[in-house]
């Protein structure tokens, strides 16, 4: 094994498969789909390699309940596909999240509706990952802006899932998904890798639901199949012992932790990056690779002599809308390009509170946003400031 | 001295759900009997079971148990047995989440020939949901969806599994007792997707809109209704007509899904050159 750091010349979904391989994943189950292949490809190289499993199953829903099989097994397991696929995977998404079972789901996102544009790229599965399955529900989702910090991101997504028991999904466009960059892979141990809190009371004690004198609040140990724990796991509204049950008071308050486990957690869940918003009067609000055109735009602008900064978001969900009411209390216009027609915009305009003007991009081209088109926002939103001010 | 159910039993989980005459709890203690007979310990048990009222056996049993979402208990099965291959594996699932809902996943089971026993209690009808047509529901029967007659055709759960590559497969009746423990242990003992399929009987909304006149009434059908294998084959056709074929249908031996990746990943162990290796964590298989 190399015990070094070292450098390697990866694409995003490559980068992605050795973000996973660094954080322990030793199951994999998929299905070809464009743009996502390249990750159940890579995998079906370097699992069997290191005593993994890469599975392709018969289609997308077979890989969702495959994932969760493994990791009641006590294995980490990813699976990985796009919006097609990603619109299959949801109900057990859905499963994953109120049986509280970890596991990652990668959605290399590409155009829609429906069959859409495979080979375009997009940002447009944003609130299906916040909403896609059905009922009340905590999500995670974290969307990288380069190749290098896919595979960190992956890293981040196995941990969070281990440490709160929830799917976590890890989108990104076709662009960073395809995108060659250097990637530096670190040394096995020097970057934080989490794994899943196991019960430390005996076997007739245990009950796999109730989180009181856990470690981590609201979180309670799960142990792996086969091991002496045994229990029962389903998809119905369950008791502490995981028996299912009608009690409508249990029920609540066994949803409320639910969603809890992630809203209590949030600060450290949340992950974003600023750029020059100390002095800001307009800033962008981005993710993914328009992030990084927006980066560009705001140095555009700052040469023109324009106040402008950028918030990237690195954690989508759960959203980062106190920060979000912050800034829009001190500028006055936030542009929010985006490959899609509209989704993060409504986001920030909810964080914003009428604060500031909220501006969206959307294009759905399959092109990415330039740094100009975003520049001449940046400009509309002074303008619009401009005349505001003339009101007064 | 009576069997001892109740060491396999999840103390105050009882009563089921299941409506009087249901078959599902004489599948439910034959499953216990055979594992009971083949003696293997609790903790290596898993049952999974995907959705309709059998599939809430799994929540009685006192094993590793897992009921999943519709259709899809084999592919949940599938994931755990190939991290836990020391684990004994079982499906329970009702005949319409076995082959409609679930029958893209039924089929490649069988054709990867995973270790794992499929249980399909096979009541020719959706009970949970009121009585819905299913794909085993004989021609012409009535269902709520089907208030005129069935005019679709039934799935032979046997021809199917056995077709798409099931290395054990099996047919029996609720009535049938003592050959149900029988194929069952024989399933699971076998190495190979094993599938049985048990005639279950539901009066409650399949028998009584069938011309049933009780519970007792579906048993005696069974009884009268299947024909072993064996005997059928020294029949003429015209007499085998109209007849519910139990017995073993194949018993074969053919390379094992989990052992044959097993094989794989010590043919391509090791070092690449070039390319990271991460150590395995210490708890995975």
């Amino acid at each position: 094994m190399s015990t070094s750091e070292h450098v390697r010349l990866l694409q995003g979904n490559e980068a992605c498969a050795e973000g996973a391989l660094y954080a322990g994943c030793r199951f994999f189950a998929g299905y070809p789909i464009t743009p996502a292949t390249e990750i159940a490809e890579y995998l079906a190289l370097h699992l069997p390699r290191r005593g993994g499993v890469c599975l392709q199953m018969e289609d997308e829903i077979a890989s969702i309940g495959a994932i969760i099989g493994a990791s009641l097994g006590g294995s980490k397991s990813l699976t990985a596909t796009s919006g097609p696929g990603f619109s299959l995977k949801q109900e057990g998404i859905g499963y994953a999240c109120i049986t509280e079972v970890p596991c990652v789901i990668v959605d290399v996102m590409r155009g829609g509706p429906s069959t859409g544009f495979p080979t375009g790229t997009s940002q447009s599965d944003i609130m299906q990952a916040r909403w896609g399955t059905h009922g009340d529900h905590p999500v995670i989702c974290l969307t990288p802006s380069s190749v290098q910090e896919v595979f960190y991101e992956t890293i981040r997504a196995f941990n969070l899932s281990e440490k709160f028991r929830i799917p976590v999904i890890v989108a990104f466009d076709e662009i960073i998904g395809h995108t060659r960059e250097k990637v530096v892979i670190p040394a096995p141990g020097k970057v934080e890798v989490i794994d899943r809190l196991l019960p430390t009371v005996p076997p007739d004690k245990y009950k796999p639901y109730d989180a009181a004198g856990s470690p981590i609040p609201d979180v309670p140990p799960i142990a792996p199949f086969g091991t002496g724990y045994r229990f029962h796991v389903t998809g119905l509204n369950h008791r502490k012992d995981g028996f299912p049950t009608n009690d409508g008071r249990l029920i609540q308050e066994e949803e409320e932790r639910l969603l809890r486990k992630i809203s209590k957690h949030s600060a450290e869940i949340i992950k974003y990056e600023e750029y020059k918003l100390d002095d800001a009067e307009v800033a962008v609000v981005s993710y993914g690779a328009t992030a990084r055109s927006a980066r560009r735009a705001v140095k555009m602008a700052r040469e023109d002599g324009i106040k402008a900064g950028d918030f990237r978001i690195i954690t989508m969900w759960p959203f980062p809308e106190e920060r979000i009411f912050k800034i829009a209390r001190s500028v006055s216009g936030i542009v929010v390009p985006e490959m899609n027609l509209g989704q993060v915009v409504y986001e920030v305009e909810r964080s914003s509170k009428g604060k500031t003007e909220v501006i969206g991009i959307g294009k759905v081209d399959a092109e990415p946003i330039v740094p100009g088109l975003i520049f001449d926002f940046i400009k509309k939103a002074l303008n619009k400031k401009a005349i505001g001010r003339k009101g007064c | 001295m009576s069997f001892n159910y109740e060491e396999y039993i999840r103390k105050g989980t009882l009563p089921h759900i299941w409506c009087a005459g249901c078959g599902h709890g004489i599948l439910m203690k034959s499953i216990i009997r055979a594992i009971a007979k083949l003696g293997i310990d609790k903790n290596k048990i898993s049952v999974v079971s995907g959705i309709g009222c059998v599939s809430r056996m799994t929540g009685y049993l006192d094993f590793n148990t897992l009921h999943t979402t519709h259709g899809r208990a084999i592919t949940f099965a599938t994931g755990l047995k190939m991290v836990r291959p020391d684990m004994t594996v079982i499906l329970v699932c009702g005949d319409g989440d076995a082959v409609a809902i679930g029958g893209n996943h039924f089929i490649h089971a069988c054709r990867r020939n995973i270790d794992l026993t499929m249980i399909v209690a096979n009541n020719y009808i959706y009970g949970m949901t009121g009585g819905q047509v299913a794909p085993t529901t004989p021609l012409n029967d009535i269902s709520t969806t089907t208030p005129y007659g069935n005019i679709d055709r039934d799935f032979d759960i046997c021809r199917l599994a056995e077709g798409a590559g099931a290395t054990f497969v099996a047919r029996t009746t609720s009535f049938h007792t003592e050959q149900m423990d029988q194929l069952i242990i024989q399933a699971i003992k076998h190495k190979g997707f094993s599938v049985v399929d048990v005639i279950d009987s539901c009066w409650t909304v399949y028998g009584r809109r069938n011309k049933f006149k009780d519970h007792v009434a579906m048993l005696e059908w069974q009884r009268d209704i299947a024909l072993p294998l064996k005997a059928a084959e020294r029949m003429k056709p015209e007499d085998v007509k109209g007849k519910i074929l139990t017995g073993i249908f194949c018993s074969k031996e053919a390379p094992e899904y989990v052992e044959e990746y097993r094989k794989l990943q010590e043919r391509v162990r090791g070092v690449t050159p070039g390319q990271p290796q991460y150590e395995q964590p210490s708890d995975h298989l």
